[in-house]
């Protein structure tokens, strides 16, 4: 009774909500509207990615010239981080190793996610179920800065001595638990420690904005909004957000117990007689890295769907719109969401065949390992179906959803080979791992991203992106991931290892395949080329891109085109209710190619024959 | 504007917001939790030692009661509150507090007892707990420990109720160990041995759980609580949220009392 009472007042006000001025920083910083925190969780993300990216390419170069100094960077590396990081421009295997552990890091919990999950998540959901605001503004405004912060510090962390983490993104134990302890070891400021800091302050805001993204989907969905009429990319947002919710916490756990090791000297992930330095090592011994494994794929590999599951979403909805056409199957896409949500909770230990753990253990993470590709094939084949027969509009945003799709294809195609121990085995720990994930991390992932930015900018900033920049930014883009990312499956069967500081040159039957090095960074450059065009066009657009017209520029049926270009606080003029299924599109019958599921039959007029005749 | 739901259910669901929230996010604690009690299975599936009897049952058993009548003092004040009689919810809050801070308190006496506390493990394996019949500065420098063994009965309830109220009386005996037949020794501080990292971790999170529990109760029992005057209902559900989550912890607390003290 009381919000229906709220809902009448709310209309009563009038248009324009919150009159009263908010300040810039209520407006902009510390800002409780969803909106603005998915703007920040976005250009922060971006710039992670950004950074990132540059560590790589960095270590490309390396790879490529081994024990040769970097050109213009390595000096300036010099400079920042002192000589014995990088001595004469060249990269120490230190130093390697933590702009490879920092780039993993950064890449998966600081950019890809926050940016797809939550950057995304907080700027559609709301809009698409028709709802004011998430359930918790504050709460929101909280997730953010708590990412926030822990961003902050794992950038400070390359500058403590001896640099940022070394372990890897995983952070494999005993190797953290004793990393950077050397001469001059700070207990808080070293990278190791800051790593797990930072992680429990990202952890900590991601669990907050998954109880955020779950509450706002199951209670502030619209009228007439029934679970069966979500958009995908809810969907998407809400299975991953229950990914989240459960799978990071026991990796915060043993964040925590990794912290006690470090700290306090317990021995939860350290074996008894552990040798380290030539010396037996002073702790008292009985813990099992092994439990570090357990703990950190249980979260790991959830996390690696957390970061496909809306690109999936926003796939879906971007191919709907521009194929003019229902999804092949709705309900296949959401079960296969659903399915590949929970098989991903069970199928962890395919990280770790090599840890021996037994037969009937690896038979079961065997047989759910490929049960996985099962829903996972599903949601493909509902995509590329519903390309049959379409006349699709060949706008940027699809371009870039057209392509994740043949990423996403070899992504998991060559996971098969992994989830079976008799050939994972042989390429455990080789460049093809490395070539299977980047499939699904990088292409599949950004390639959806960045359709997303595009699809959904004319609704935020009221404004298009330019499509001739857009075209040139793709083209490249498409072309070079491929060029860095399948050379490494066949580096892979060569043996090359995942961290090998010299590229394989040591490595005497990497020798044939040691020129693919330099075709990789070749193309590692060239795809950070092909982001100039792209950096110009979101700027350039931002304040001089063609203007929308109308509030709904793609034709699309979906709530969050209901809204003002761009919608002001509160979001929605009047109270929307919904009267149809997400994406009916080419009903026939209908004198409108589309039908929004805001608009009540009536006034869509049907083309009835009284309708033809004039009076 | 108004976010719908924040105070009366949402008619389908029957919740209001703030009830998800909790609901979920006790999901989530279950789950960092269960990765605790999952490492712990873990460690001690794979010791092959694993100490008993050397934390006090009577006071876990204390503290147990305590918590179990703070959760039921804790719907006390949330039904006084939803029958509208504010004193009465002051009263029972002011209880649950009570009881929380009595908690923490014989928790850190018992954290105190352990960091005086000594474990000595010689090159056979064998390990010997005890007190140090010498200053722990000495302990350091001297080739020999002196300590005073525990005695055979150290693990009995009575015996360990008898010691909170006094020095256990019983011969002097004290024991002088080389420290070249010594493989490790050190007080009961999480680094002694996993089973005392798992005590101290597990229950030093659920000690924070419930610092947080008292710092959120303490400020509906303070200035919160003017939310009466203005929606008395609102102020129930917060109350009421935070009552699930204290529940919660008290659970926990009843998992980890046998976990650690008993078994
Ligand atoms: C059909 C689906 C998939 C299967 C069968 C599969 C299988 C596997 C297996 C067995 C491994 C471990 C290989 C090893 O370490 O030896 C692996 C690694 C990995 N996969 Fe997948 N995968 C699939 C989908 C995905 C998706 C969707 C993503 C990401 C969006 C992904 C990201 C990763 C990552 C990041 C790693 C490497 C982790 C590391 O060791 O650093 N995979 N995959
Ligand atoms: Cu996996």
């Amino acid at each position: 009774m009381d919000s229906e009472m709220s809902m009448t007042s709310q209309a009563a006000h009038g248009h324009h909500e919150g009159h009263e001025e908010i300040s810039w920083i209520r407006k902009y910083v510390f800002s409780t509207d969803h909106k603005m925190i998915g703007y920040q969780y976005m250009v922060t993300s971006l710039f992670v990615a950004l950074f990132a990216f540059f560590l790589m390419v960095l270590m490309r170069w390396q790879l490529s010239f081994p024990g040769k100094p970097i050109p213009i960077f390595g000096p300036i590396l010099e400079k920042l981080l002192g000589s014995s990081m990088a001595p004469g421009g060249v990269m120490t295997p230190q130093l390697y190793n933590s702009f490879g552990a920092m780039h993993g890091t950064m890449m998966i919990f600081m950019a890809l996610v926050p940016a797809l999950f939550a950057g995304f998540g907080n700027f559609v959901v709301p809009l698409q179920i028709g709802a004011p605001d998430m359930a918790f503004p504050r709460l929101n405004m909280a997730s953010f800065w708590l990412f926030f912060v822990g961003v902050l510090i794992m950038m400070v962390s390359f500058f403590v001595p001896g640099g940022a983490a070394k372990s890897g993104w995983t952070s494999y134990t005993p190797l953290a638990d004793f990393a950077d302890m050397g001469p001059g070891f700070h207990p808080i400021f070293n990278g190791q420690t800051l790593w797990l800091i930072g992680m429990a302050f990202n952890i900590t805001g991601s669990l907050l904005g998954s109880v955020n993204i779950i509450t706002t989907i199951i209670q502030l969905r619209t009228k007439g909004l029934s679970w069966m009429r979500l958009p995908v990319f809810v969907w998407s947002e809400l299975v991953t957000a229950f990914l989240l919710l459960l799978a990071f916490p026991p990796l915060e756990s043993a964040a925590i117990m990794q912290l006690m090791d470090r700290l306090f000297g317990t021995s939860f992930f350290s074996p008894e007689g552990l040798i380290i330095n030539g010396k037996h090592a002073d702790i008292s011994g009985g813990g099992s890295s092994i439990l570090w494994q357990h703990l950190f794929w249980f979260l790991g590999h959830p996390e690696v769907y957390v970061q496909i599951l809306p690109t999936m979403g926003i796939v879906g909805e971007i191919f709907a719109n521009n194929t003019r056409k229902p999804l092949w199957s709705y309900k296949v896409f959401v079960y296969s969401l659903l399915a590949i949500g929970f098989l991903s909770m069970i199928v962890w230990a395919h990280h770790m065949y090599m840890t021996g753990m037994g037969q009937a253990v690896t038979s079961f993470f065997q047989i759910f390992t490929t049960i996985i590709s099962i829903p996972s094939v599903l949601l493909g084949t509902v995509l590329l179906l519903s390309l049959w027969g379409a006349s699709i509009r060949f706008n940027v945003p699809m371009l870039f959803a057209l392509a994740w799709l043949p990423m996403f294809g070899i992504g998991g195609l060559t996971g098969l080979p992994l989830g079976w121990t008799a050939s994972d085995v042989v390429l455990h720990d080789t460049y093809y791992v490395i070539g299977h994930f980047h499939y699904m991390m990088a292409p599949a992932s950004l390639l959806a991203l960045f359709a997303g930015i595009y699809y959904w900018f004319p609704k935020a900033t009221g404004r298009y992106m330019n499509e001739f920049l857009g075209k040139i930014h793709f083209w490249p883009t498409f072309i070079f991931f491929n060029g860095i990312f399948f050379p490494m499956l066949v580096q892979g069967f060569a043996g090359v290892h995942r961290r090998w500081y010299d590229g394989g040159a040591g490595w005497q039957m990497a020798q044939n395949v040691l020129w693919l090095n330099q075709v990789m960074s070749f193309s590692a450059w060239a795809l950070a080329i092909a982001q100039i065009p792209f950096i110009i066009n979101f700027f350039w657009s931002l304040f001089a891109g063609k203007k929308v017209t109308d509030d709904n520029p793609w034709q699309a049926t979906t709530l969050e085109w209901a809204t003002p270009t761009p919608p002001g606080h509160g979001n929605f003029l009047h109270p929307v209710a919904v009267y149809r299924d997400p994406y009916e599109y080419s009903v026939p019958g209908y004198k409108q190619d589309y039908l929004p599921q805001w608009e009540p039959d009536e006034r869509l007029s049907k083309e009835g024959k009284l309708s033809q005749v004039p009076f | 504007m108004e976010i719908p739901y924040t105070v009366t259910a949402r008619p389908d669901t029957g919740l209001y917001n703030a009830k998800v929230g909790i609901w979920l996010f006790l999901a989530s604690e279950v789950m960092l939790f269960g990765g605790l009690f999952s490492a712990y299975i873990f460690l001690r599936l794979g010791a092959t030692h694993w100490p008993h009897h050397i934390l006090n049952v009577p006071m876990g058993l204390f503290n147990t009661m305590v918590l179990i009548s703070s959760s039921i003092t804790m719907v006390m004040a949330w039904s006084s509150l939803k029958m509208r009689q504010f004193s009465s919810y002051r009263k029972w809050l002011g209880i649950t507090l009570f009881c929380g801070v009595l908690f923490l308190s014989v928790k850190s006496v018992e954290y105190k007892d352990k960091f005086h506390h000594y474990g000595i493990i010689l090159n056979s394996g064998q390990e010997i707990t005890g007190h140090l019949a010498m200053t722990e500065e000495e302990a350091i420098h001297s080739d020999v420990l002196k300590i005073k063994p525990d005695p055979e009965n150290a693990g009995d309830f009575l015996f360990q109720l008898k010691s909170i109220f006094s020095k256990p009386e019983g011969e002097e005996k004290v024991l002088e160990i080389p420290k070249k037949e010594i493989r490790w020794w050190s007080n009961f501080v999480p680094k002694y041995n996993t089973y005392l990292a798992t005590y101290f971790t597990m229950t030093g999170i659920h000690a924070l759980h419930i610092l947080g529990g008292l710092l959120v109760l303490g400020y509906f029992w303070g200035p919160g609580a003017a939310l009466y005057r203005t929606n008395p209902e609102h102020l129930a559900n917060r109350v009421e949220v935070a009552g699930l989550f204290w529940h919660f912890v008290d659970l926990v607390w009843i998992f980890l009392f046998p976990t650690l003290y008993l078994f």
